[in-house]
Formats: structure tokens, sequence, C-alpha cells
């Protein structure tokens, strides 16, 4: 406790969203009728220069408020990663917006508010922390899950979603309080360094191993993990899209950098206790992700099931543990949001008689109507599926290939048997596209920054394979920062 | 030390009790009662421990709670407020009975200051000492504890924002007092003055 001023430059992007968060507040109140045009841009706009604040900020690591916040080559991955993906997701609103009569400027800010707490979250350095940043962006997605009220199927999945996600709150923080009870401190540094005491040291007490399987029950109920996923598919298929869109890609980035923090920092060196529980979630959520999605006809529900799945070959990385395994998730979630973030531009587009349209049936015949779109969602699912030369394969390739470094040869092999019986429905939908009775055709729309996601989506995932080193590099060495 | 004992487990079990109460009781006045209950031991409990701070602000706080709860019970479950009324008097064994339990453990725990001063916090003390707990909290709040204060400060930002996202609706129709207006107008715009005729209407 000195009298110093707080050091807030590590800290710095996530200062300046919040500034920027409270500013564009102002604004939209005054701009009453054309709010959110103007606000959406601008938060757009303050991500990317958060996203610019980010790399340019100094990876030491270094703390800052007294410990509770960490910035190191980790954080910023995963920062620059989250900031990216919510300023696409935000990007990808307002025309659905608009056509929907939802017009609002509170829109981008929630989502503004749930990426600062997503930031707050890869930084958290004590429990405290985690749960604040937690919350902060859980309590704004469940408001952007019932933004549209005058929708029962909305407001439903945002009821849903919060009553679910209190329960998994009260999990976390019963984990918590017990992991303090029995270890005395709630900071990641001192839990880390009481628990290193040296070979044939004392055990992890036994409170703390049952308050560390309900942290991981609450965040897996974050991640949309199997057994705690049961709100996935309800909430993608009601909320309006563009929030799907959210929900899909950033905030399971942050979920999973929060796992990754936590259970190889302060518990780094008790993996036996926790391994078994990661796989067992692991193949839970692989094994449903891939038959649960089989019969869906709704292409929302689909990409629920299917985030289920990767969620589940992600974990495999974190069961794998070690420096090859938080890299092969990493490089699994980056390629993982590309990839989602692509095909809901595609579904954004789906708009017949000016109607927003969710069947896999509306797709028939796509490659006859507009054989780009029909192109780009074909690469996107074949990634997916994890089909070579396509990113989805070697994101999935690293994953196992750590999975088998580290013994587990066993979990591979569910999870590439799990990838074929999962390849059955991305590929049914190219099937769909290109060779079925054609339906009628979707509207021609203008969406440049829709078709314009899409394409860069699509050669990305595409052209990985000629370019990977950039994010091979990148994650490797934030898993090295995660892991000195 | 005995005595310290006693009126711990007397606490800690009437809460236990009153909060099985609370999700048992059919009626929901009575889960409400039993709530406040709860509410008055785990005070009490924290007044044990020494931090009397935290614990008058339980009951500061969850009494002004409790009372918005009341409301929100009696208006989304649709009770009859007649009936309410009528059946008012068998509310007062419950009642009673909670009144009853709260003076017994008052009298107890001052009781108890009263025979073992060292009971009031001595015995774990949460703070240094010369330091009131209302000073110790906040000192940790505005140094130790400044960026989760923060957060939690737009935790209730976004919360604000989200109510009112998903509640305040903008009404055309709605008639609303525009004082602006209302000074602005003259008598000549409104008022006009007519001649009557006798024994015709206009």
């Amino acid at each position: 406790m000195n009298a110093a001023m707080i050091d807030l430059a590590p800290a710095l992007p996530e200062v300046f969203l919040f500034v920027a968060g409270l500013v564009l507040l102002f604004l939209g109140v005054f701009r009453e009728r054309d709010g959110l045009s103007v606000v959406n841009p601008l938060v757009v706009l303050a991500l990317l220069v958060a996203v610019v604040l980010t790399i340019g900020a100094d990876k030491g690591p270094v703390l800052a408020f007294d410990g509770h916040f960490v910035f190191d080559d980790f954080a910023a991955f995963l920062k620059v990663l989250i900031y990216v993906t919510a300023a696409l997701g935000v990007m990808m609103a307002p025309a659905y917006l608009a056509d929907a009569r939802m017009g609002r400027f509170e829109f981008p800010l929630l989502a503004l508010f749930a990426t600062l707490g997503m930031g707050m979250m890869v930084s958290a350095n004590s429990f405290l922390a985690l749960y604040m940043g937690l919350e902060l962006q859980s309590l704004s997605l469940y408001v952007m899950a019932a933004f549209q009220r005058d929708s029962t199927r909305a407001s439903e999945a945002g009821l849903k979603y919060f009553v679910l996600g209190a329960l998994a709150s009260g999990m976390l923080l019963y984990g918590i309080s017990l992991v303090y009870g029995f270890t005395g401190t709630l900071s990641f540094d001192l839990l880390a360094r009481s628990f290193l005491v040296g070979e044939g040291a004392a055990a992890l007490p036994a409170g703390a191993v049952v308050g560390l399987v309900f942290v991981i029950a609450g965040l897996a109920f974050k991640l949309s993990a199997v057994p705690f996923h049961m709100w996935t598919p309800d909430v993608y298929e009601g909320a309006p899209t563009p929030v799907t869109a959210f929900f899909a890609a950033a905030p399971k980035v942050a979920a999973m950098g929060l796992v990754l923090r936590l259970l190889f920092q302060p518990f780094g060196d008790w993996a036996g206790q926790w391994q078994q529980v990661i796989i067992l979630v692991s193949v839970a959520s692989m094994i449903l992700g891939a038959f649960a999605a089989i019969g869906q006809t709704n292409i929302k529900r689909l990409m629920a099931y299917s985030a289920i799945g990767h969620v589940g070959y992600a974990l495999v990385g974190i069961a794998a543990g070690g420096v090859a395994g938080v890299n092969a998730v990493l490089v699994y979630m980056a390629i993982y949001v590309v990839m989602t973030l692509g095909t809901f531009a595609c579904i954004l587009l789906m708009r017949r008689h000016g109607r927003y349209v969710e069947g896999i049936a509306d797709l028939a015949g796509l490659s006859r109507h507009q054989p780009g779109m029909a192109l780009i969602l074909g690469i996107l699912m074949f990634s997916l599926a994890g089909i070579p030369p396509a990113a989805g394969f070697f994101g999935k390739l690293y994953v196992f290939l750590a999975a088998v470094d580290a013994g587990l040869v066993w979990l591979a092999l569910v999870g590439v048997l799990t990838s074929v019986v999962g390849a059955y429905y991305y590929l049914r939908i190219v099937k769909i596209m290109y060779f079925d009775e054609p339906a009628e055709a979707f509207d021609t729309m203008a969406r440049p920054e829709l078709q314009g996601i899409a394409a860069v989506a699509a050669v990305l995932v595409a052209g990985f394979l000629l370019l990977p080193g950039p994010l091979l590099s990148s994650a490797e060495a934030a898993a090295r920062a995660l892991l000195p | 030390m005995i005595l310290a004992q006693l009126v711990f487990y007397l606490l800690a079990f009437v809460t236990v009790a009153a909060a099985v109460m609370v999700i048992a009781a059919r009626n929901p006045v009575h889960s409400v009662l039993f709530l406040i209950l709860a509410f008055f031991n785990s005070a009490g409990l924290f007044i044990l421990l020494g931090a009397e701070f935290i614990g008058m602000l339980l009951v500061v706080v969850y009494v002004g709670a409790v009372a918005v709860l009341f409301l929100f019970v009696v208006m989304m479950l649709d009770i009859n407020f007649v009936q309410l009324r009528e059946g008012f008097l068998q509310y007062l064994p419950v009642g009673a009975l909670v009144g009853l339990i709260l003076l017994v453990e008052l009298a107890l725990v001052f009781g108890s200051i009263a025979m073992e001063p060292a009971l009031g916090g001595a015995a774990v003390s949460a703070t240094e000492a010369g330091v009131t707990n209302t000073e110790a909290i906040g000192r940790l709040l505005y140094t130790d504890y400044f960026y989760l204060f923060q957060a939690a400060g737009i935790i209730l930002l976004v919360a604000m924002i989200g109510a009112m996202t998903l509640t305040m609706r903008h009404r055309p129709d709605a008639r609303r007092q525009d004082i602006g207006r209302q000074v602005r107008r003259r008598p000549g715009e409104t008022l006009e003055v007519r001649k009557v005729p006798p024994r015709t209407g206009i």
C-alpha cells in the first residue's frame, strides 16, 4: 500500500475501452434517432485501437493493480484475437438489427463492455479479478441475448441463458470459496507458490481439489462444454443471428484463455488432479458435438453443436498439457473463430423476400444462384470438418499430435473418430448446396462488410497452409509466456 | 469461551434452519419472513466475528432489499390483496415466532458481550488495533482492491444499461408534460371568445 499513482500502463487497452464506452454511451444517448449508425462504427474503431494498444504494450510480464491484473505474451495473443473478433462481430450486426427493427445504439455498447470483460478475464491474476471479468462479460451477453425483446424466442433464450448462467456463477463461486478456505489466498501467484513445494511434498488439500472441480464446472458452462452445454442450442437458435455470431466467437476464446491460465499457472503442478476432469469433459463434448448435430435442420442450432464439438477438441490440447498442448489450443481457437465468423457472415446473408431464413434446406441449390457464396461456405464447411488442406485440419492435427506426445493416444483416437462422424453433417451442407434440387434464390443484398468477412475468412482458412508462420510463432510465444 | 460457542451455534443453527424454511415454506410471504430471520442471524454471526460494519450493512441493505423483494413476491405471484388482508392474523404465529427468536438472540448477544467483554470481536480481530472496521474496509477498497471496485462499478453500469434496454419503451402516444410548450402557450392560441346568442348553443 503506497501513495504512488496506480500504474495503468499494463491495462491501457482496457482503460481505453472503458473510457471509450462511457463517451460513446453519452454520444448514443444524445443522438437518439441515428444512434446506432454513429455509435457502431466508433465501437469498431475503439476495439481496433485497443488491438493497436495491446500490440504496442510492454509484454513484461507485468503486474498491475496489486497483482490482480497481469499482462504478458499470453494475454496479448488472446486479447488481439478477442478484440479483432469482437470488432468483426460488431461490424456484422447493424444491417440485421435495422432490418429486425431493433437498431438501438445499446447493442454495440453492450458488445464493447462484454469485450472489456473478456479482456479482464484473460488478464485476471486472482480469483476475484477472474470473477469480476467473467460477470461483466456474462451480464452484457445476457442482455444481448434478449435484445430482440419483442420476440418470445429471443426473450426465452435470454432468460434461459441468464438462469443457467447464474447457476454456473454459483458453482464457480462455491468452488472459489472452497479453494480460498483451504489455501487462504485468492491470488494466482500466491496459489502457485503455496503449491510449489517440491518433490514428495504434501498433496493438494482435498477441499481445494473439490473446489477446483467446481471452478472447472462453472467455466465449462461458459465454454459450453458437455455436460454443461444444455443452454447452447436454444440460445444460439433463439438469439438474433448477429448476437449468436458474437457469442460463438470472442467469448469462447476468453473462456478458453481463462481456463488455460487457471489450470497452468496456479494449478500447473497439480495436472494430475484436473486432467481426468478435462479429459472427461473433452470426450463427452466431442461425442455429443458429433452425434447430436446430425439431425439438426436449423443452421444456427447446427453451429451450436459444432461449437460444442470444437470446444471438446480444444480441450484435448489442455489435457495434453505442456507448451505443445497450450500452443495447439491457442492455434485451434484462432482458426475456430475465423471459421465461425465466416460461417455466420454467410448465415446473415441468407434472406429471402426480406425475411431472414435459418433452415439448412434453404441452402439448396445455392451453387446455381450465388456460386461465390456457395464456394465460400463450402470451403468453411470443409475446414470445420477438418479436411486437409483447410486450416481446420491443421488445428486438429496440432491438438492430436500434442495428445499423442503426452501419451494420450486413445484420446486422440476418439478425436479422430468423432471428426469423421462430424464430417458427415458439414459435408451434407456442401451436398445440399451443390447437388440438391434448387430452392428459391436468396435476395441479392449489397452487404460489403458481410461479404468481405466471409471472403477473407475463406481465403484465410484455405491459404493457412501457405503462410502458417505468424500465427504459429505468436501462439508459441504466448504458450511459453504461460509456461515459463 | 463456552458462551461464545453457544451463541455461535445458536445463530448458525437458526440461520441454516431459516434458510431451509425459505425454500420449504409453501406460502411466499412466510418465505420472505424466514429470509429476514436468516439475514438477521447472519448479521449476528458477523458481529461475533468482530466485523460489525458488514453485520450492520447486512441488516440495513437486506432489510431494504427484502422490502422490495416482498413487493415483488406480492406483485409477481398475483396474490389477492383482499385475501391477504383477510388472513393477516394467520401470519401472527409465524411472525411472532420470528420476532421472539430475534429477541432472544439479541438478548443473548448483548447479554453475553456484557458478561464477557472479550467476546465482542477480540477473539478474532479482523482489523489492526485502533482501526475501525469501516476504515479498514475503506482503505482496502481504494488501494488493494481498487481494480475490483472499479470493475464492480462497470458491472453495475452494464446492469443499468441492460435494464433500460430491455424494459424502456418509447410510446409516441403517451401524454408527457412539456414544460417549455406549456410556458410558451399564449391565451390567443387556445382561447376563443365567442358571443353566444341567448337560447341557442354554439
